[in-house]
């Protein structure tokens, strides 16, 4: 949790909230207009500062609390994400790309220059990067908030904990424990459906297990997964093609370090101690 | 005397996404327009090669999170077209079911959000709501109970996880299906008097003139109004396959665009959205809606892209009647999904996205493997068509201050509820495609 010496609310103004958009789709700060019982009365406790999804008022920094969707993946993006954490005294990223550069990462695996050159008639017009990266790359993140996309009733509870300024109750377990607490029957046990709840951050809710699928891991690795013994028993013991093993690893959060080492370790490309 | 002036805005708020806005003028007239966006490219097209069919509905969901499910279901009608799967029809009425909630949802959130700030006079929604509150709240009522839709069918509100190539992964009960009537009653009810509330809005007076008229183009299908299926159609005599999509469509590159604009072979702009869709298939609206036109005097055909907003109106209301409709009519399909099996093959898919026509075209070969990806949104089909409309509104505005001109050019964009993190990611890397097409 960090440690502010000003207190974030104070009795004569209200503390002043951003939203900021970097390469994305939107959808995690849609998530903020989805509360569709909360969004009048968050609005009465904060000032919204910026947030041009929503609103065409932008004051200036600094601000309280940004909150900051998408991935860095141009150098302006690189420049923008270093000027707003300069604004902002809590800075806290939301959803996949922001916090691991989403699903547009899998350029990292590639060769962007040739896609470029092979795709535009005019290549000179695009300037972006080769890599897609989470904000945390560029500069000290106070908060991560996982998933593709955020949960909304998980960004209620990160906003009102730092404007209370409590830690936020987050859970970093796996989505097993979800799957345990919503009373699903086990997909991979019950039925030898691949699922990558056991190395999955919680969040979502265990949705994909509820609706008779495998989880496909859009809320990215939880800590300290197991993921090459994931791997091997998914090809082992329930005959999942390597190919779909790496596809699992490598969508949404194919940018996690965790993610992203076991994937290069499953194409046999980088071995690892 | 003339003294060029230009109108810029950096950032347009309140769309979707990342755009900018440029104009050049002077009193002989408008010298410039540029719909700048510059939201970065994602992609999409690229890195889809060589990922599984089923994956499709789960990736392209990402291109948009005001719209995923428009691509899941663009993307799964292309999947079966080239597999040469048709679903039963209980599972065909429960994606229509899906696609209302999505509807409602995007809908809403422009109407009241987005849209209506303009017409009067405030920054934002929020600020709107207090003066007026009932617009807000009911608009927020409205969207919950589209999203609750999505939420019940798809598992989440935001890139849903049920939709599956073939069908769903789970379908619902009777008894799940149930709960969602009353809301849906109640939005409905909602919905009537959001019309009525938008039919009374001060529009600006925009028609274009006899030789710079519209062509609309949207699906349309015989036995009701369109969103998953239908011949593309247009106003000017366009009738098509869904399939004939790219002999009759192309798209360009601009300097000033990380969209691809898209025209119409030898004609040029054209017009996607609501109000083609409301225009060409206003036969096909439930009596309720067509009703609730007459009432409020609304006509069946509307060349003024300001009162789109009305038509969105109708819209929403016609999705929670049509949602009404299948659920009262709902029976558990046998199977949650028709079984695919995995072939060599190019398929096509269109479905009426909440902004407007989305085409998906993919190839995939023996394992299942897409080989190629081509998908249009609706944003880079209607770039050319808010550039040709602020041209040639602009002299009409000249008269006011310039901070009014501009807020003026910002609603006509908001029009088209422009989802421009959408359109950015159509960017072809269809290699075969770019090496016998050098300019």
């Amino acid at each position: 949790m960090v440690q502010h010496s000003r207190t974030i609310e104070t009795a004569e103004t209200k503390p002043k909230l951003a939203v900021w958009k970097f390469t994305s789709c939107d959808g995690c700060q849609l998530s903020l207009l989805d509360c569709e019982d909360e969004l009048l009365q968050l609005a009465e406790q904060v000032e919204i500062a910026n947030f041009m999804e929503a609103s065409s008022v932008q004051l200036p920094g600094p601000y309280d609390l940004s909150l900051v969707e998408g991935s860095i993946t141009t150098p302006e993006e690189e420049r923008r994400i270093r000027e707003i954490r300069a604004q902002s005294r809590v800075l806290v990223t939301i959803g996949a790309c922001a916090t691991s550069g989403g699903i547009q990462a899998l350029r990292n695996f590639a060769e962007v220059d040739d896609f470029i050159a092979a795709v535009y008639a005019h290549p000179e017009y695009i300037d972006t990067l080769k890599t897609s990266t989470p904000a945390s790359a560029h500069v000290a993140v106070d908060f991560e908030l996982h998933g593709c996309p955020i949960n909304k009733r998980q960004l209620l509870e990160v906003i009102s904990a730092f404007l209370h300024r409590r830690p936020p109750q987050i859970p970093a377990h796996s989505v097993c424990i979800e799957c345990k607490l919503r009373g699903n029957v086990c997909v991979w046990v019950a039925h030898g459906t691949p699922c990558m709840g056991p190395v999955t951050h919680a969040g979502c809710g265990a949705i994909c297990p509820a609706y008779n699928r495998g989880c496909y891991a859009c809320y990215g690795p939880k800590e300290n997964p197991n993921t090459d013994s994931l791997c091997h028993w998914w090809q082992q013991e329930l005959g999942a093609e390597k190919a779909t093993v790496i596809e699992n690893l490598r969508n949404f959060n194919s940018a996690a370090p965790i993610f992203d080492v076991a994937s290069r370790r499953q194409e046999g490309g980088d071995d690892q101690d | 005397m003339t003294r060029t002036k230009t109108v810029k805005v950096d950032y347009l708020a309140r769309v979707e996404g990342e755009g900018a806005l440029y104009i050049r003028y002077d009193d002989r007239g408008v010298h410039d327009v540029k719909l700048k966006i510059f939201e970065p490219p994602r992609f999409f097209e690229g890195f889809m090669r060589g990922r599984d069919y089923l994956e499709a509905p789960d990736i392209t969901a990402r291109i948009c999170g005001i719209c995923p499910v428009a691509y899941q279901m663009s993307s799964v009608h292309a999947m079966e077209h080239a597999l040469g799967v048709t679903v039963t029809p209980e599972l065909r009425a429960l994606r229509r079911l899906l696609y209302c909630g999505e509807w409602i949802e995007s809908h809403s959130l422009h109407i009241c959000m987005l849209h209506a700030p303009d017409f009067l006079g405030y920054p934002s929604a929020v600020a709107m709501a207090k003066d007026h509150g009932k617009i807000v709240q009911d608009g927020l009522q409205i969207k919950k109970a589209g999203n609750a839709i999505v939420n019940l069918l798809g598992g989440r509100e935001v890139h849903p996880i049920n939709v599956r190539v073939g069908g769903f992964y789970r379908v619902p009960t009777v008894a799940e299906l149930n709960p969602l009537r009353e809301p849906l009653l109640r939005g409905r009810d909602m919905a009537m008097d959001l019309v009525r509330w938008a039919a009374s809005l001060p529009f600006p007076k925009f028609e274009r003139d006899m030789s710079h008229q519209y062509e609309f183009v949207a699906l349309s299908h015989p036995c009701e109004y369109p969103m998953s299926e239908g011949r593309i159609v247009s106003t000017r005599g366009l009738d098509i396959p869904v399939s004939e999509y790219d002999q009759h469509f192309r798209e360009e590159q601009v300097e000033y665009s990380s969209a691809l604009h898209s025209a119409l072979i030898e004609r040029g702009a054209y017009f996607v959205g609501p109000m083609a869709r409301y225009n060409i298939n206003y036969a096909q609206l439930s009596p309720l809606v067509k009703e609730t036109a007459e009432d409020i005097g609304f006509p069946p055909f509307c060349a003024n892209p300001f009162q789109s907003i009305v038509v969105r109106c109708l819209e929403v209301l016609f999705a929670f009647d049509e949602a009404l409709r299948i659920i009262d009519s709902y029976r558990v399909p046998q199977k949650p999904y028709v079984e695919t099996a995995r072939k060599s093959a190019t398929g096509y898919g269109a479905t009426e996205a909440p902004r407007g026509l989305l085409f998906h075209r993919y190839s995939i070969d023996d394992a299942g493997k897409i080989t190629d990806a081509k998908i249009v949104a609706p944003t880079s089909q209607n770039q050319k068509t808010i550039e040709h409309d602020l041209r040639l509104m602009l002299p009409k505005f000249f008269h006011l201050p310039e901070a009014q001109l501009q807020a003026q050019c910002e609603q006509a964009i908001r029009n088209y509820d422009p989802c421009i993190s959408c359109s950015t990611h159509f960017l072809r890397l269809d290699l075969r495609h770019s090496e016998r097409s050098q300019p």
